[in-house]
């Protein structure tokens, strides 16, 4: 009896491994032709993305099977970049399990561009993709010096400020979207300015704003040159817009401006549903995540206006490793999930902000309002600000210097009460310790 | 099942050999012949067949034991980067020797230090009274004895998630009760020490059960004798405790001391998560980044390979270091005992 038992759980054991190796097997990079599950001649294209990037949420896979019926789109997701990111590099090392198609964030698009281009295929000459489409300065970011483009722009991060109107009107601040967008118009000096009325007439309990690295990532993204120069050297520390920005946010926190609250962490998000600070710099892809955390009751009084100056926060790239089976199949997915089309119907459902400037004309996107920010037409703020970004110069590494001036430099002076000048002085060594190989 | 095997054969072989009877001239030569190859056959498998079934273990152990551990070492004499994990340039030791004069190497040492000595001893001290406690008679033992499990069966995102919440400034449950005994909030992922007892009370909470049950199944192994003798010279509770149960544990307590020092020593998902979402500069300062911490900043942010390859190894030299005191202090407590 009890053998039968044993030999009973050994066959199940052996049976759930031998399942889940077939399992394995066919999950990564499973770009092959026909699947074991898929019905005969269809061809599978694997998409690998990180967090909830929006394309599957937004039905495209799904219109695209139904235009394409030899197509089976499945896609596969790590929650965080940070893990997934050094798994693709990886996986592009050994040119196995891949996906036939690969998202990519731009802080990581420079280094993968420099060193990966030559495991990537070149999609600027896939059928059905204009280059005249996108902003000039996204298609320039995935275009090496050969002038091969390894990856297509989905969305972009045009900033604006998001505030809210009850805490404004108890400090004696304008409500209406554009006066509040003129208070601060053209300078993010203005907008400290404005912090510093806030918080004269300051309702109990509540600060300006969210976090003093929130308004520094803001602040870096509206000058064209940041932590590399255009001949691809480290330049953050000698960069006069680098070190007024860390300044400037520096100022938001010694002035009392600051929650000193860490971004995308659970306090942070406590302070959206317990409205503790009346503005937050955000990017268009932003706004369903306030949406989330303030909740119902955030709902009406929440609203956004355009920032001081026209800035970038974040983005991806589709790109499409050589090393998969269906190499033309997923350029012309890929080409079709960027077109000018898709990207508006992605912002429609997803509020992911276009990369593809034609796009910006449809109705979509102009015509595009948000209820839950008192119906603000964040098409026309977003556009406005998309249009006005500079060409920026993105660099290998410019995620892990960002990270330590934010995550090091800011948060030292922001929550430990350190001078600005020690904040900056223990960011450039954490960052020279990161960029040391 | 061994003894069988020698008295299987021969009846087989025997069995075997009888349809050839009708002409023995030929056949027994044949026969023989047969037994002959039977019998080397046999002592092949019995010399063989046990290297068979403890090869997969070394194979495994081979493949993603020992290996990696080589390879590791092999990485941490070169340049890497993870953008090209192939491209190696030899640098001799240059990636150890930077680590002398790394201060976020250091601090991490340090930090580690501090943590392990913080969450380690006052574990072990808890979980020897729990034992104590539970080895008394009591109503629904087993259900303590689960119930002291189950944070041991917890996951260590899971609690750690949670241990963040409680110890937030802002709205955290302990700041809160902190509060209603008319003491200020304290920032406790910012300050140092505040920072390191966050981090050490995570570690206390998973693992206090688990080391408590260690030290029950030991306890129950002490002959009742020595303690009814002791009750009979008039020991009280506690001198029982102090003079029998603890010298009877001392064999578990060094095993738990060795095992939670290897512990301590990787600790990793603990301070990783009590970052929120910063990833692994293990707060503002550094002030909780310990070296399993540092090794994947190193490895997984920064993607030098090589780099945090010599710092694994460094671990792993750490270790052996600590194996070998503890090894000389079995050695004396055996001679003291």
């Amino acid at each position: 009896m009890r053998r039968t038992v044993i030999l009973a759980v050994v066959a199940a054991l052996g049976a759930g491994l031998l399942a889940g190796c077939a399992e394995d097997s066919e999950e990564p990079g499973a770009g092959s032709a026909g699947g074991a599950g898929g019905a005969k001649g269809r061809t599978t294209i694997t998409v690998g993305v990180f967090g909830a990037f929006g394309l599957k949420e937004a039905g495209l896979y799904d219109e695209y099977m139904k235009l394409h019926k030899n197509i089976e789109i499945k896609q596969t997701s790590i929650e965080r970049n940070e893990n997934y990111y050094p798994q693709l590099l990886t996986h592009l090392g050994s040119g196995s399990g891949l996906a036939d198609i690969q998202a990519v964030e731009v802080n990581n698009i420079a280094e993968i561009t420099t060193t990966q281009a030559d495991k990537l295929v070149d999609l600027g000459k896939t059928e059905g993709v204009s280059k005249d489409s996108f902003l000039p300065w996204k298609w320039a970011q995935a275009t090496n010096k050969d002038g091969k483009t390894i990856g297509l722009g989905t969305d972009i991060g045009p900033q604006g400020i998001c505030y809210r109107k009850d805490l404004f009107a108890k400090a004696g601040l304008p409500t209406d979207r554009e006066a509040v967008g003129k208070l601060w118009a053209g300078d993010w000096n203005k907008y400290l300015a404005a912090g510093k009325q806030y918080k004269a007439k300051a309702p109990k309990g509540t600060t300006f704003v969210d976090s003093a690295s929130g308004v520094m990532a803001a602040i870096t993204g509206s000058s064209a040159k940041r932590f590399y120069d255009e001949s691809g050297e480290v330049v953050y520390k000698t960069n006069p817009a680098v070190k007024d920005a860390f300044d400037t946010a520096a100022a938001f926190a010694t002035e009392g401006l600051s929650g000193k609250l860490q971004q995308f962490t659970p306090a942070w998000d406590q302070g959206y549903a317990n409205g503790t600070f009346a503005t937050v710099s955000c990017p268009a892809w932003m706004l369903g995540y306030i949406q989330d955390k303030a909740g119902p009751a955030g709902k009406d009084k929440w609203d956004v206006a355009p920032a001081p100056k026209p800035s970038n926060w974040g983005g991806s790239f589709l790109i499409v490793p050589e090393a998969g089976k269906n190499k033309t199949e997923a350029a012309k997915l890929a080409a079709w999930l960027t077109a000018p089309e898709q990207q508006a119907k992605l912002f429609e459902k997803r509020g992911s902000f276009p990369s593809a400037q034609a796009a910006y004309s449809l109705p979509a996107v102009s015509g595009a309002k948000h209820e839950y920010f008192g119906n603000a037409p964040i098409g026309q703020i977003f556009s406005q600000a998309a249009e006005g970004i500079p060409v920026l110069i993105v660099g290998p590494k410019d995620l892990v210097i960002a990270q330590n001036l934010a995550d090091v430099g800011m948060l030292q002076v922001g929550q430990k009460g350190k001078s600005p000048q020690e904040g900056w002085d223990a960011a450039v060594k954490a960052i020279d310790n990161a960029l040391d190989q | 099942m061994a003894s069988d095997i020698p008295a299987a054969a021969p009846s087989q072989g025997e069995e075997g050999a009888a349809p050839a009877q009708p002409s023995p001239t030929v056949d027994t030569a044949a026969a023989e012949r047969r037994r002959a190859r039977r019998s080397r056959w046999y002592r092949r498998d019995v010399r063989w067949s046990p290297y068979a079934f403890v090869a997969p273990f070394f194979v495994f152990f081979a493949a993603f034991g020992l290996f990696p551990l080589l390879y590791t070492g092999w990485a941490s004499l070169h340049r890497v980067e993870l953008t090209a994990p192939t491209d190696m340039e030899w640098v001799g030791l240059r990636n150890f020797s930077r680590l002398l004069e790394d201060e976020f190497f250091w601090n991490a040492l340090k930090n580690t230090f501090t943590i392990g000595v913080i969450s380690t001893v006052p574990q072990l001290l808890i979980a020897l009274g729990i034992a104590h406690l539970l080895n008394y008679r009591l109503r629904t033992s087993m259900f303590f004895r689960v119930a002291a499990l189950t944070p041991y069966a917890t996951s260590v995102a899971a609690a750690t998630l949670v241990f963040v919440l409680l110890f937030g400034r802002d709205y955290g449950m302990i700041n809160w009760a902190l509060g209603l005994a008319g003491i200020d909030p304290v920032d406790w992922q910012n300050g140092e020490w505040t920072s390191q007892i966050a981090v050490s009370t995570i570690v206390i909470w998973r693992w206090t059960g688990y080391n408590a049950l260690i030290y029950l199944a030991a306890m129950q192994a002490i002959p009742n004798d020595l303690y009814e003798s002791a009750a009979l010279d008039g020991a009280s509770r506690w001198q029982q405790f102090v003079h029998v149960t603890v010298p009877s544990l001392r064999p578990t307590i060094l095993f738990t001391c060795v095992v939670s020092t290897i512990g301590a020593t990787q600790l990793f998902g603990e301070p990783l998560l009590f970052n929120g979402g910063a990833g692994a500069t293990g707060g503002a300062d550094h002030q909780f980044q310990t070296l399993g911490l540092y090794l994947y900043e190193q490895g997984w942010v920064n993607l030098h390979l090589g780099r945090a390859s010599a710092i694994a190894w460094t671990m792993f030299l750490i270790l052996l270091v600590i194996g070998a005191v503890n090894w000389l202090l079995v050695r004396r407590l055996r001679k003291s005992a």
